[in-house]
């Protein structure tokens, strides 16, 4: 029978939830890394051992974390000793290095973005927010930054470099939202290895179709009447979170700020599919593993209270690709309840019928094993919930 | 042998119990205990210190006999007593809540 393993990033550490196939009983082990920020941690598709973890502290930076056993054993890849460093210089430790390509061979001079008052500011290298590894190579993975920018390592999270085309993309109009400039969706197309997708808050959404090299903004339809003073600028939007069917990489949903969205031509153009949510605020958005019509989302009252409507923890699911919308409700609590789900904190396995998790800011992980009919607390206590993804192994 | 004691965080991320003993050559600096630091727990290296610029981070404080040297120059010699072991050489995370 199947495992299914769930990785779950919270404020003060990270948790390793197991079960078998049947998604009943859980083994929850941790937490690693007790204390710091885990904002991210993902398994490679190509390897299930091969973990990444983003391990940050706004006292000490960013660490990168690896496992290569599953999540028993983690090591921060260039780790290891050397030598009392001689005249050639430092120790080789460098998998928490990023450094904006401003090299006149690849990069692009280190330009400025939008600050809140409206000032141009430098970009400057504050976390990882998501790291995404490689569909075919255990060695590569992709890392989202704050500032916003992307970053790419072929040697297992050893040394990192940057895709500087993507700050060229109009860079100097993308502002930071409230959370920071964060770029915190990475998306690889699987039936086109050139082309990736990724989001930025706020900024919108950008594609490459030469495997990073070059980047356009893909954000035409969409509108921010608050918050923009154009609202259907070109870039400046505050796209929380795209998603898609790997079955189906044209086909593109989006939780924004406001508005839940859709593209059926990779981004070329989208429309709004909010229809009869209670609120079209929020953060995740997923999609079924087995029905490419059918999305989740999690409505948040509003901007400013970001917390769900009316004291009800529910899940938005459409089976309709948007505009009609059920709330499953079976297992959630439905009164007195005020928690957040964070962007990156919702997945979605690929068993039959196929599971889905969430993680709160209220510590609370939530499982359903029916495709959201019905759901239960996994765990109840861990600290705020930034982060859950899932692996399902042989 | 130097004696440096680490904040709990950077402990754990070192995988080391109290006290880190370090063979610092003349002369003892903030900079020379920082060089041998990293070179023994390369993890450590951008969370106490820029990696190219070797700026202190802003939320790091450095302690040493009852003193504040935080703000001194980094190839400032360091007390005797750090340099005899007699005390040990502070990293301390700046007090903060969270």
């Amino acid at each position: 029978m199947s495992k299914v393993r769930l990785l779950v990033g919270t404020k003060k550490g990270a948790f390793v939830l197991t079960s078998d196939g049947t998604r009943k009983k859980w083994d929850v082990s941790g937490p690693f890394f007790g204390g710091w920020e885990m904002y991210h941690i993902k398994g490679s598709p190509a390897d299930p051992n091969r973990l990444y973890a983003s391990q940050t502290s706004s006292w000490f930076g960013q660490v990168i974390q690896r496992s290569d056993d599953g999540g028993k054993t983690w090591n921060t890849p260039d780790g290891a000793p050397v030598p009392t460093p001689g005249s050639d210089g430092m120790p080789q430790g460098v998998s928490n290095k990023f450094v904006y390509d401003a090299t006149a061979e690849s990069g692009k001079p280190l330009t400025t973005h939008q600050h809140y008052d409206g000032t141009q500011r430098p970009w400057e290298f504050k976390r990882v927010w998501h790291l995404e590894p490689s569909v075919t190579d255990p060695d590569t993975v992709y890392a989202g930054v704050e500032d916003a920018a992307l970053f790419r390592s072929t040697d297992g999270g050893r040394t990192w470099q940057e895709l500087a085309g993507l700050r060229s993309a109009k860079g100097h109009l993308w502002q930071p939202g409230a959370g920071g400039m964060c770029l915190h969706t990475i998306m690889l197309d699987r039936k086109n290895p050139k082309r990736i997708f990724i989001a930025i808050s706020a900024a919108g959404v950008f594609r490459s179709d030469d495997a990073g090299k070059t980047w356009r903004p893909t954000n035409k339809g969409l509108k921010s009447q608050f918050e923009l003073p154009d609202p259907d600028a070109e870039v400046g939007h505050c796209v929380h979170r795209i998603a898609m069917h790997p079955s189906r990489p044209t086909v593109l949903f989006m939780q924004k700020h406001w508005d839940v969205m859709r593209s059926d031509d990779a981004g070329e153009s989208w429309h709004e599919i909010s229809g009869n949510l209670p609120t079209d605020f929020g953060f995740p958005i997923d999609v079924h593993a087995h029905e490419p019509e059918t999305i989740y989302v999690i409505p948040i009252k509003s901007d400013s209270e970001h917390y769900v409507p009316d004291g009800k923890l529910r899940v938005y699911r459409s089976r309709t690709g948007g505009n009609e919308w059920e709330a499953l409700t079976k297992g959630l609590p439905q009164q007195d309840c005020y928690v957040n789900v964070l962007r990156d904190a919702m997945a979605v396995d690929s068993l039959d019928p196929c599971g889905l998790y969430f993680g709160t800011t209220g510590g609370q992980v939530y499982g359903s094993a029916v495709a959201g009919d019905s759901w239960n607390p996994i765990v109840r206590d861990l600290p705020a919930v930034y982060s859950v993804e899932v692996q399902v192994l042989p | 042998m130097i004696r440096v004691v680490l904040p709990a965080h950077l402990r754990t991320l070192a995988r080391v119990n109290g006290e880190v003993q370090l063979e610092v050559k003349d002369p003892v600096t903030q900079r020379t205990i920082l060089d041998a630091l990293e070179a023994q727990y390369p993890m450590l290296r951008g969370t106490i210190r820029d990696h190219d610029t070797f700026k202190r981070r802003a939320f790091v404080r450095f302690f040493a006999c009852e003193q504040d040297l935080s703000h001194e120059s980094p190839d400032e010699l360091l007390p005797d007593a750090v340099a005899t072991g007699a005390e040990p050489f502070l990293i301390v995370g700046a007090m903060a809540g969270g």
